[in-house]
């Protein structure tokens, strides 16, 4: 560990010390659980799916640093990141279109509209009563789908970024 | 479903971008079908909304103005959507065996369609920041495809384009932010009836940045710099998208909107355009007529063509911008047609050179005789579609006593005749060079796009019809010159 202020792949490709190692093992998945949290939280509380995303990609950056790019390709590898970033985008795109289905106007949010022909007013036709979980409707969902396609592509931009260091290392070895 | 149609041209090349990359590359055979259908459905709703005259304001998530964001459909943005569904579905056709070249087809159609997705949003835009983010989509999208190959002279003409680009995004920006502050809102419509007509120092420096930024994504001439490198660089359907509709999308159109429907049209404005016009014309055909770089020749023709837009849009007659509309989906066919054939001569001889090409029309006499339909009409020569449009445009500026324009505009017609001879003699014509004795013609799909193009090059010069005019190219006209009653229809007033 000859410059211990920058993170260098290359040299610790079986990750860093055994002290980071442990606490990371530790802490990734509070890391996680918090993600998801200010996620699930974020038409309450300060937050939503962009942050929520980016702390979600924190862990898996955390895992990438910590053990290694085979350890946390095992977990994440690029091809499923790619298309998980595409699948959050069609999700988000699913969620907008689907207005036009159910209320009639793109991007219109479908789930606590009144409107007839939304999933409320189905449901209190039959006499279930309001569906209350989504209370911000749509809202919810979309940050579903924008975590995911955030985590996605930190996620992709790092690992790239660190792979072009690789490269840029060995060149400069030989 | 008629209210559907304006967010479906957002929505459908998003979302099959989207798909398109998911689809693994050894079967990108579906990535083939899925990126043609898309263009086609595309130019199927375009051709609809062009023929019955569809117009509307949609108002996304139920919002109105000011809150919500507003898409406006509108005479000009339904042309203009006409033209870029037009030149994609060729495009697309054209690279189902042009980019086999290439790895990672599903990539670049993913890219590909967000461009086209993101230059349908510009176009149906009606609110200032969304404008830009569509802008910004549709360049990020094709600063990465003009990058495409890696090799050394793209990565150099990507960067070069980059820099340029994000200098006009800024610009942009800097102007939305200046329109924000002067009025509180972002809404074209809403800042129209704030502001009624009443100019300060503050609202004219916003519409010089808007100027300078649109000014540099349709590349007029002192802000022309990234354009000679960046479209020859492209893989070539790209470069039909980009000298094809791309500056015209995100240049010419949002520049025409901003500073003769938005802000309210002044004298001033009329000059700057006028003077940029004449420049890029001039100086366009003067640095083409050098080149042998057979791709470069014709982005500097890009240039020079739409200068004769800007000219007749800077006259502001009646006769001035319907030239200027005509002018400019015609040269959208034959600047596309040029490069889609530079393209096939490249594919298969390797080369961009034109001197050392020749005698190609003997093995290849699709792509021969389709470039010389487009060389004929870019030229000006009757009865190709370029003809008519150029006339109409001299003859508004001999109209509105422009005389130097006029005179200017035969000067450039007559290089342009000189330029495409060369490129023609050099190319085509002339004795077959042994090395391509065994060269074949071009797949069957790039025959077809090419041909659709040609065909169309003939066609739309019967657009000069009054009755056929008056469906095609009148609603745009009128949209422009309403000003800014343009308010009153794009706030659903």
């Amino acid at each position: 560990m000859n410059n211990s202020n920058q993170i260098n792949i290359a040299e610790h490709s079986e990750g860093m010390s055994l002290v980071v190692r442990t606490i990371a093992r530790w802490v990734k998945s509070f890391i996680f659980i918090f993600g998801l949290y200010i996620v699930f939280y974020g038409h309450l509380t300060p937050g939503g799916g962009f942050a929520g995303g980016v702390i979600i990609c924190c862990s898996f950056i955390l895992v990438l640093l910590a053990f290694g790019k085979e350890r946390a390709f095992k977990r994440l590898s690029l091809e499923r990141a790619g298309a998980l970033d595409s699948i959050g985008a069609l999700g988000f795109l699913l969620v907008a279109v689907a207005g036009i289905f159910f209320a009639g106007t793109f991007f219109v949010n479908w789930l606590s509209v009144p409107a007839a022909g939304s999933i409320n007013s189905l449901l209190r036709k039959i006499g279930v009563g309001e569906f209350r979980l989504l209370s911000a409707g749509t809202i919810p969902v979309n940050n579903i789908w924008i975590a995911i396609k955030v985590c996605a592509s930190m996620y992709l931009v790092f690992a790239l970024l660190a792979m072009l260091r690789i490269n840029d290392d060995t060149q400069e070895d030989l | 479903m008629k209210s559907f149609l304006i967010p479906f041209f957002v929505v459908l090349p998003l979302g099959a971008a989207f798909l398109v990359v998911l689809v693994p590359t050894r079967l990108r055979k579906i990535a083939d079908v899925l990126a043609n259908l898309c263009a086609l459905m595309l130019l199927i709703a375009a051709g609809i909304v062009c023929v019955k005259g569809i117009t509307g304001v949609y108002f996304v998530g139920g919002w109105e103005i000011p809150v919500g964001i507003s898409m406006v459909l509108d005479g000009f943005s339904g042309l203009m959507l006409l033209t870029i569904s037009v030149i994609t579905f060729a495009s697309t056709l054209y690279s189902v065996s042009y980019m086999e070249q290439f790895t990672w087809k599903t990539k670049f159609y993913c890219l590909f369609l967000l461009m086209v997705a993101g230059m349908n949003g510009v176009v149906l835009s009606g609110d200032f920041f969304n404008l830009f983010v569509f802008l910004e989509i549709a360049s990020i999208a094709s600063y990465a495809l003009v990058g495409y190959g890696c090799r050394h002279e793209e990565l150099e003409a990507t960067f070069k384009y980059l820099a340029l680009g994000n200098l006009a995004a800024l610009c942009v920006l800097l102007g939305v932010a200046f329109v924000y502050g002067l009025t509180g809102t972002l809404n074209m419509a809403d800042f129209s009836i704030r502001t009624a007509g009443y100019m300060n120092n503050g609202l004219l420096i916003a519409l010089a940045l808007f100027l300078t930024g649109f000014g540099l994504k349709a590349a007029l001439v002192p802000m022309h710099a990234w354009l000679p490198d960046a479209h020859p660089s492209a893989p070539t359907p790209i470069s039909a998208m980009l000298s094809g509709v791309f500056i015209k999308a995100t240049g010419v159109y949002a520049l025409v909107r901003v500073s003769m429907n938005v802000f309210p049209p002044m004298q001033l404005t009329h000059e700057i355009i006028l003077v940029l016009g004449g420049l890029s014309m001039v100086v366009g055909v003067f640095m083409a007529i050098g080149q042998w770089d057979f791709k470069r020749l014709l982005a500097y023709h890009s240039i020079s063509q739409i200068g004769y837009v800007m000219i007749g849009i800077g006259l502001g007659t009646p006769l001035g911008i319907l030239g200027a509309v005509y002018h400019l989906i015609n040269h959208a066919a034959f600047k596309s047609l040029l490069f889609l054939g530079a393209g096939a001569v490249e594919y298969q001889t390797g080369t961009r050179q034109l001197r050392q090409m020749g005698g190609l029309r003997q093995r290849m006499p699709v792509t021969s005789s389709s470039t010389l339909i487009a060389s004929l009409a870019i030229s000006g020569l009757p009865p190709f579609n370029g003809f008519f449009s150029k006339v109409i445009i001299i003859w508004a500026c001999v109209q509105a006593n422009r005389y130097g324009y006029a005179v200017a505009a035969v000067i450039v017609s007559v290089m342009t005749i000189a330029s495409f001879m060369k490129v023609q003699k050099y190319a085509f014509f002339g004795k077959l060079k042994e090395k391509w004795g065994k060269i074949k013609e071009v797949p069957a799909t790039m025959q077809i796009a090419m041909v659709f193009l040609a065909v169309l090059c003939l066609l739309m010069s019967l657009l000069i019809v009054p009755a056929l005019r008056d469906v095609v190219l009148q609603p745009a006209v009128d949209s422009i010159i309403a000003g800014t009653n343009y308010v009153t229809f794009a706030g659903g007033l």
